[in-house]
C-alpha cells in the first residue's frame, strides 16, 4: 500500500511527459495527415 | 437509343471508362499494349510507364481519375512568385494507396527536389526543391504528365482558419481524454472500497492522495481543454441570453467547486471523473463537427477553383475579336476579356463594350439583378447573365476572386437548419428549467437535511443531459453532410437535409440534367448502298474540322480517326461539302443534300431528334438521328424518386417533341416543354401553393431563378456555375454518375431525421426519468455521472451510424 504514495505523484510526471510528447508532435506535425500512413505502409519501395 | 460502341466497349486500362472498339489510342505498359478511353489517358499512362513506376497499376485498388482536358493554370507563372524553393500545392485526384506512391516518387525524382511528402486528409502535397536546379512549373507539369491536376497552394484560399482550429481543438480533444482516462485509474479504486471509510481497505489519507491527483489532472482538462465552452458561457451571459454553453459550464463549474469542498473537508463525493469524461464527449462531437465541416469548404473550394479559374483574353481587341484561353490568375489589370453570358467576371473591371445583366446574389446579397453598360464596373465574381460583353482588368484576379470563394465558403458552415434552431431554442428552454429546477432541489433540501443539499443539487446538474439537444443534433448534421459529400452532393445550405425528406414533387430540367447535355448518334438510317459504318466513317472525314456539337457527335460515333476529307467547304446554316475518296459528298439538311442527291426527300423521323442527311450523285445515302442522350443513370433514379412516393415532373425549354420522348422512355407523366423561366418559375410556385414541397434539379443558367425558388434545389457540378451559385446542393459526379447521387441525399435525408428524432425522444425519456430521481437524492453522485456520459454516448454514437452506408 505504501507504494502508492510514491507511485501516484510518479504517474502524474508519467502523464504530464506524456502531455509534453504530444505537444511537441503536433507542433511538428504529426497529426497532419491521419490518413496518409495507412495508405503508405502498404506500398514497398523496392520495386 | 444508344451509344451504338457501348456494347463492345473494353475499359480504359487507365482509368477505367469504356474505351472505343479498336481504340486508336494505347500505352505500352510491361512491355504489353493496354487500351486507352482517350489521349489524356495514354499520355499519363506512358508517361508512368516511361518513368519506370508501372508497378502502380499491380497495386492500385481504384482507378484513376481521368485527367482533365482543360487547361490548368499556366505553371510559369508561378516560377516567379515561388522562388524560396518550398511550396504546398493542392493534388485533385487522389484515389488510392498507389497514387500516394506513384506521386511521391515521381516527384522525387525530378532534379533537384530535396523533400516531397503528400498529405492525404488535405490532398496537399509539400515540396522543397533546389531554387537553382527545378522550377515549380516542372513539379505542376510532371503531375500533369501523369494525370493528375495540382495548383499551388494559396494559404487564404483555403480554410487555413479552420485548419488551425481543427488542431488546437485535436489537442484540447486530447488532453481532455488522456486526463479522463487517468482520473478514472485513480477513482476506480475509491468507487471499489465503497462509501464507508473503512481503514482496512482505503484509509483516508489514501482517499485523499487519489482525490489530489485527481484534482491536479482534471484543471488541465477543465482549464485547457474546457476553456471554449466557458468561454462561450461568459459571452451568453454578457449578452443576457443562456445558450448550451451555461449550464454545461454550471455544471463543471459546481461538480469541481463540490468536488474540491469535499476534498478540503475530507469526505463527501467527488466528481472529477465525470466532469473530464463530460469535457471529452463533448469535445468529440465538436471535432466530429469540424472535421465534416472542413470537408465540405475543400470540395466547395475545388468546385469553384474549376469556375471562375478561366479566363478569356482578347488578344487585340478593338481590331480582332479573337480570344485566348487563359488562367484567371495570369490577368493582369489593362487586360481585355470577354464574358460570356452564365460566366463569373473573372476580375474586376470595367465594361468596355456591351450592355448585360449582371447578378450579385453572392456578393452583395442583392437578388436582383443589375444593368451594366460601357463604363460600370463589374466587380470579380459577378456573374453575367444576359449578353457577351467586354471588360478591362482593373485588378488582378487573385484579389476579386477570394472575396468570391470566401463568401462560399462561409455560407456553407453558417447558418443552421431549423431542426438545429429548434433544438437550440429547445436547449434554451431546457437551461432555464433545469436552473430554476436546481435552486428549487438546494432549496428544498436545506428544509429537510442540509447534508444532503449540495450533492442533490450536483447531481440533478450533472445526470441532466442536455447533450442530445446541444451535441447529437449538430452530429447527426455533421456526419450526414460528410456521407453526402463522400458520395458526392455537396450541400451548401443547411436546411437541405429535413427540406428534402418532406420534399413532396421532384422536378428535372431536361437538358444537361437528365441527358448528357450533348447530342449523340442515335440511330443511322441507311438509304442508298453503302453500310451504315461507311457512311459514317464519311461523315466523320466531312465533318473532321467542324467544332459544331452535331459534328462531334458524328466524330466521336465513327470512333477510330476517318480519311481526311478533302475541298471541305462549309455552308453556314447548311452543312459541309467535301470529297472522301474522291467522291463528292454532302452532309447536312434535307435541302442541301437534294441539291446533289436528287430526287425527293426520304421522311423525317417525328421523335424530336435532329436529322442530319448524308448524300452524293449518286444519291441519298444516310440519315443520322442526333438526340441528346439519356443519362444512363436517369432511369434508376426517376424509378429512386418515385419509390419513396414523391411525383417526378419534368419542366424543360426544349421543343416540346422531344421533351414527350424522353418523359415517355423514362416514364415520367408531368412533362412540359417549352418552359421559359418565368414559367418553370411559375410552375414550381403553382405547387408550392397548392403544398407541394418542391425539389428542383437544374444546370442551366435558365433554371437560376427556379432554382432558388423551390423549396430545396440540386445544380450539376458541371453545369452553369450561375445555377449553382443559386442552388442549395451542387452535385458533383460528373459523367455517368452525374445524377445518382440524388437518390443517395434522399436515403441520407430520411435516415438523418430518423437519427435525430431518435436521439431527441431519448433525450426526452432519459431528462423525464432521471432528474426527478436525482432531485429526490435517490441517485448517488457517482450514478449520475455515467448515467450522463452513457446517454451523452448513445446519442453521438447513434448518430455517428449515419457516417456508415
Amino acid at each position: 500500500m505504501e507504494a502508492l504514495y510514491l507511485l501516484i505523484p510518479l504517474s502524474l510526471i508519467l502523464v504530464a511527459f506524456a502531455l509534453w510528447i504530444f505537444f511537441g508532435a503536433s507542433d511538428s506535425g504529426q497529426f497532419d495527415d491521419l490518413d496518409g500512413p495507412a495508405l503508405r505502409v502498404l506500398q514497398d519501395d523496392d520495386r | 437509343m444508344k451509344d451504338m460502341n457501348a456494347a463492345v466497349a473494353l475499359p480504359c486500362w487507365h482509368c477505367g471508362q469504356p474505351a472505343p472498339p479498336e481504340t486508336p489510342w494505347q500505352a505500352t505498359i510491361d512491355g504489353l499494349p493496354r487500351p486507352m478511353c482517350c489521349p489524356g489517358c495514354a499520355a499519363a499512362a506512358q508517361a508512368i510507364a516511361d518513368a519506370g513506376l508501372a508497378g502502380y497499376y499491380g497495386s492500385r485498388t481504384a482507378f484513376a481519375a481521368p485527367p482533365a482536358d482543360d487547361a490548368a493554370p499556366a505553371g510559369a507563372l508561378y516560377d516567379d512568385r515561388m522562388t524560396d524553393g518550398d511550396g504546398v500545392f493542392t493534388v485533385e485526384g487522389i484515389r488510392c494507396a498507389a497514387c500516394v506512391w506513384l506521386i511521391e516518387r515521381r516527384i522525387a525524382a525530378l532534379p533537384g527536389v530535396a523533400e516531397v511528402l503528400l498529405n492525404v486528409a488535405t490532398e496537399r502535397l509539400r515540396v522543397r526543391w533546389d531554387a537553382a536546379a527545378c522550377r515549380p512549373s516542372a513539379i505542376l507539369q510532371a503531375l500533369r504528365a501523369i494525370g493528375y491536376t495540382a495548383y499551388p497552394y494559396d494559404a487564404g484560399r483555403h480554410g487555413a482558419r479552420l485548419e488551425r482550429a481543427r488542431k488546437v481543438l485535436f489537442r484540447r480533444l486530447f488532453v481532455a481524454g488522456l486526463a479522463m482516462m487517468q482520473v478514472m485509474m485513480y477513482t476506480v479504486p475509491v468507487y471499489m472500497a465503497g462509501d464507508a471509510p473503512d481503514p482496512e481497505v482505503m484509509d483516508a489519507d489514501m482517499r485523499a492522495l487519489m482525490g489530489w491527483a485527481s484534482l491536479l489532472l482534471t484543471l488541465p482538462a477543465v482549464t485547457y481543454s474546457a476553456w471554449p465552452f466557458l468561454r462561450g458561457a461568459w459571452m451568453d451571459l454578457r449578452r443576457g441570453l443562456p445558450g448550451m454553453d451555461v449550464p454545461v459550464t454550471l455544471g463543471i463549474v459546481a461538480a469541481c467547486a463540490g468536488s474540491v469542498a469535499s476534498l478540503v473537508r475530507g469526505s463527501g463525493p467527488v466528481y472529477f471523473d465525470s466532469i473530464t469524461m463530460f469535457v471529452f464527449l463533448l469535445l468529440g462531437s465538436r471535432y466530429l463537427e469540424l472535421n465534416a465541416r472542413r470537408k465540405a469548404a475543400g470540395a466547395l473550394e475545388r468546385l469553384q477553383r474549376a469556375a471562375p479559374a478561366g479566363a478569356q483574353r482578347l488578344l487585340a481587341w478593338p481590331a480582332t475579336r479573337e480570344v485566348e484561353p487563359v488562367g484567371a490568375a495570369a490577368l493582369v489589370p489593362g487586360d481585355m476579356v470577354l464574358v460570356p453570358p452564365g460566366q463569373a467576371a473573372p476580375a474586376d473591371g470595367v465594361v468596355a463594350e456591351g450592355e448585360t445583366e449582371a447578378d450579385l446574389a453572392l456578393l452583395t446579397g442583392e437578388s436582383r439583378t443589375r444593368r451594366m453598360g460601357a463604363g460600370d464596373t463589374m466587380p470579380g465574381g459577378a456573374v453575367n447573365v444576359a449578353n457577351p460583353v467586354v471588360l478591362r482588368v482593373t485588378s488582378s484576379a487573385r484579389d476579386s476572386t477570394l472575396a468570391l470563394l470566401v463568401r462560399l465558403v462561409e455560407r456553407a458552415g453558417q447558418d443552421k437548419p431549423r431542426i438545429a434552431l429548434w433544438a437550440d431554442r429547445a436547449g434554451a428552454w431546457f437551461v432555464a428549467i433545469l436552473l430554476g429546477l436546481t435552486l428549487a432541489v438546494f432549496g428544498a433540501w436545506q428544509a429537510i437535511d442540509p447534508a444532503q443539499a449540495w450533492p442533490a443539487a450536483v447531481a440533478v446538474l450533472v445526470v441532466s443531459c442536455p447533450c442530445a439537444l446541444s451535441l447529437a443534433t449538430p452530429a447527426a448534421l455533421a456526419a450526414a453532410t460528410e456521407r453526402l459529400l463522400r458520395h458526392g452532393v455537396l450541400a451548401v445550405k443547411p436546411h437541405v437535409l429535413e427540406t428534402l425528406q418532406r420534399a413532396t414533387h421532384v422536378v428535372f430540367d431536361k437538358t444537361g440534367t437528365l441527358t448528357r447535355g450533348r447530342p449523340a448518334l442515335r440511330r443511322t438510317t441507311i438509304l442508298g448502298e453503302a453500310g451504315a459504318d461507311a457512311c459514317l466513317q464519311v461523315a466523320a472525314a466531312l465533318e473532321g474540322g467542324s467544332a459544331h456539337p452535331l459534328a462531334q457527335a458524328l466524330r466521336a460515333a465513327a470512333g477510330a480517326p476517318a480519311p481526311a476529307a478533302t475541298h471541305a467547304r462549309y455552308r453556314v446554316g447548311e452543312g459541309v461539302e467535301g470529297e472522301v475518296g474522291g467522291v463528292l459528298y454532302r452532309l447536312g439538311s434535307t435541302a442541301f443534300v437534294a441539291g446533289v442527291a436528287g430526287g425527293p426527300a426520304p421522311p423525317d423521323a417525328a421523335d424530336g431528334s435532329s436529322a442530319v442527311w448524308l448524300g452524293s450523285r449518286a444519291g441519298w445515302l444516310a440519315r443520322f438521328d442526333l438526340a441528346d442522350d439519356i443519362r444512363p443513370e436517369a432511369q434508376a433514379v426517376v424509378q429512386a424518386c418515385r419509390r419513396r412516393g414523391k411525383t417526378v415532373m419534368l419542366l424543360s425549354g426544349d421543343a416540346e417533341a422531344a421533351v414527350r420522348t424522353t418523359a415517355a422512355s423514362l416514364g415520367i407523366a408531368d412533362a412540359r416543354g417549352c418552359q421559359l423561366p418565368q414559367d418553370k418559375l411559375d410552375a414550381v410556385r403553382a405547387l408550392q401553393r397548392e403544398g407541394a414541397v418542391v425539389a428542383m434539379v437544374g444546370d442551366g443558367i435558365n433554371d437560376a431563378a427556379v432554382l432558388s425558388g423551390a423549396d430545396v434545389s440540386f445544380a450539376m457540378g458541371r453545369g452553369a456555375s450561375l445555377a449553382q451559385l443559386h442552388a442549395d446542393c451542387v452535385l458533383l459526379g460528373d459523367g455517368d454518375a452525374g445524377l445518382r447521387p440524388l437518390a443517395e441525399a434522399f436515403d441520407t435525408a430520411d435516415a438523418t431525421l430518423r437519427v435525430i428524432r431518435q436521439n431527441l425522444a431519448w433525450a426526452m425519456a432519459y431528462n423525464l426519468a432521471a432528474i426527478p430521481l436525482a432531485a429526490c437524492g435517490l441517485l448517488g453522485p457517482w450514478l449520475s455521472g455515467v448515467g450522463m456520459a452513457a446517454s451523452s454516448a448513445l446519442v453521438v454514437l447513434n448518430a455517428l451510424r449515419l457516417r456508415r452506408d
